[in-house]
């Protein structure tokens, strides 16, 4: 098989051709920029307050208008992109490393140790998701980076859940057998054989778990468990813009439509990845 | 069908016992003494000597769970710090709220998410197919605490239609109380809605390309016939199941939705006692929480069963 043949370069085809997926690809990478380069695209300071301008509508000196102690609502918003999108990716991050090699160790292994695995990961399942979220984050003091342990924990069981199937299905292959058969030990077929086997699902996943921490780490900035004021995040926008909404509703407006475009559009990435990767298409 | 209850049972005792171990090792992740971060902000020294007490916490870890669960079969879930009332009853006070909220919310996700499926399998690739998949985008993409916003400010504000917040008990006044809970209930039911469309999309498709269906249809039944008595019955077997695994998305939305329509159920409790640090109900709330859900689940497993006959025979 040519390396312009390959069925990672085929998969990129197919995803390229996703009208969704690209919409989704795009709108990602705009806020990548607005949060690498926040500091340069705010027009204001995002916690300066101006006892002049409390709960100005949006003008053209303030595109999003003001809040309630004459911040930027633009400057915060592009500012809160960084929380968002590190809360996504580091809580995933978090997921990955401790979901998939205890799922390779659940499937790979088998056994007991399978059996305490999947039990425990029940136990975890059985929280709902933001509930376990909130109680972790209670329990180790409000803080994003507090969040961000608390959603990647929530998160990782169905990552461990995931990978565990996934190995279950691969170890059977022949080709694991023949690397059993030449003597590899179990780490390196773990490693070297199944990981890369099953690493497209893994890919999906986490796209759309990125959405659902992007969701998460708003929803707890909005119950106060997240980012901490004054630093700017959209959950915790929203929380105060809920006290304002019959007289500013713009405060409320701008934070909640970040919030719906960046999930949106790591769905639309996941969704595409996840027809773009499946084997069964042509 | 007894037997099969027993065995369901049976694998779910160990997921109950390794959930009372998460619940409870959650205060270990207090950093520093338990009994002083328990004893609130004012730090009493006989309320500290009270929790020490309390919690056992001079005895060794797994002694005190033992301690602990053996309470909690008795239906103690500790004492609230700050209101000294016995967490169960916090707990049942505000559970009828969250319930009706999270039953009308399930009713307007049965509602909206089956037949927009059904619509969207039926008209496959038509636009009917596309606002359905497009409704089903901006369910699962949008914060519903941001909705409840919105929705306030729209049927509240603008209009003046409903209440912005606040709660009546349907025992006090029906038309207030739907009043007052059909905005939240909608808001916390458009992301199930979403998902069951989705299910219910993709179950349709596969059931109405069956073999049977097209037998039914050679038969010269009607399309209305076809689709919901012969392809929609058999599609909600996978629309059960999948269906009950958002009865978890249901209690961690009400939590938000409580909190934007100043509801006091059962998620404003748990998101109260965390800024008092009342842990003590945070754990009960999230342990009643778990086994709500998993005895959610064990009711769809049995739903499951009993819509599907195979698994009877």
């Amino acid at each position: 098989m040519t390396a312009a043949n390959s069925p990672w370069r085929r998969a990129g085809r197919r995803l390229l051709r996703r009208r969704g997926a690209m919409f989704g690809a795009a709108v990602v990478l705009v806020f990548v920029v607005l949060a690498v380069f926040a500091a340069w695209i705010a027009p204001d300071d995002p916690i300066a307050t101006s006892w002049g301008a409390i709960r100005k509508a949006p003008s053209a000196e303030h595109w999003f208008g003001t809040d309630e102690i004459g911040r930027d609502v633009l400057s915060r918003v592009v500012w809160g992109t960084q929380a968002s999108l590190l809360a996504g990716l580091v809580s995933v991050s978090i997921s990955l490393l401790l979901g998939v090699p205890i799922g390779l160790a659940a499937g790979f292994l088998g056994g007991w140790i399978d059996a305490l695995i999947s039990r425990i990961v029940d136990a975890f399942l059985a929280c709902p998701f933001l509930i376990l979220a909130i109680a972790l984050a209670a329990f180790l003091g409000p803080s994003l980076s507090n969040a961000m342990i608390a959603i990647g924990i929530s998160a990782t069981p169905i990552f461990v859940r995931l990978t565990r199937a996934q190995v279950i299905n691969v170890k059977v292959e022949d080709y694991i057998e023949a690397a059993r058969a030449v003597g590899n030990p179990p780490w390196r077929i773990a490693l070297r054989h199944v990981l890369p086997n099953i690493t497209a699902p893994l890919i999906v996943q986490s796209t759309l778990a990125i959405a659902g921490a992007v969701i998460a780490e708003a929803s707890l900035s909005f119950l106060g468990l997240g980012q901490q004021p004054p630093a700017p995040s959209w959950g915790s926008m929203l929380n105060t813009a809920k006290n304002y909404v019959d007289n500013a509703p713009w405060m409320a407006v701008w934070p909640g439509l970040a919030i719906f475009l960046l999930v949106l559009a790591f769905n639309l990435l996941g969704d595409g990845l996840r027809d773009a990767l499946d084997p069964k298409q042509t | 069908m007894f037997e099969f209850l027993l065995k369901r049972i049976a694998t779910l005792l160990p997921t109950l016992v390794f959930v009372s171990m998460l619940i409870f090792g959650l205060q270990q992740l207090l950093p520093g003494d338990p009994a002083k971060i328990l004893a609130g902000e004012e730090q009493d020294p006989s309320v500290i000597a009270h929790l020490r007490e309390k919690l056992r916490l001079d005895e060794p870890l797994p002694l005190r769970y033992a301690y602990w669960v053996g309470g909690v079969l008795q239906g103690d879930l500790g004492e609230s710090v700050r209101t000294q009332q016995p967490v169960l009853d916090l707990v049942l006070q505000k559970l009828p709220v969250t319930v009706e909220l999270a039953l009308l919310a399930f009713v307007i996700a049965l509602v909206i998410g089956i037949p927009s499926g059904v619509v969207a399998a039926v008209g496959r690739g038509t636009w009917w197919d596309a606002l359905a998949n497009g409704f089903a985008l901006w369910g699962i993409s949008t914060p519903n605490f941001w909705l409840g916003i919105l929705f306030i400010l729209f049927f509240s504000v603008q209009l003046g239609w409903l209440p912005a917040s606040g709660y009546v008990s349907p025992f006090e006044d029906l038309s207030a109380n739907l009043a007052a809970m059909v905005m939240p209930a909608f808001v916390l039911g458009n992301a199930i809605a979403a998902v069951l469309m989705r299910h219910t999309r993709s179950a349709m498709l596969q059931v109405l390309s069956a073999d049977y269906v097209r037998t039914a249809r050679a038969k010269g039944l009607g399309e209305r016939i076809v689709v919901l008595r012969h392809a929609l019955r058999n599609a909600l077997v996978p629309i059960i199941t999948l269906g009950a695994l958002e009865l978890g998305t249901l209690l961690s939305g009400a939590v938000l939705t409580e909190q934007v329509f100043t509801i006091p159920g059962f998620g404003k409790l748990i998101v109260d006692s965390v800024f008092n640090r009342d842990y003590a109900v945070v754990q009960g709330v999230v342990l009643v929480t778990a086994t709500t859900y998993i005895a959610l689940n064990l009711l769809a497993d049995l739903a499951y069963f009993a819509v599907n006959p195979r698994l009877r025979s």
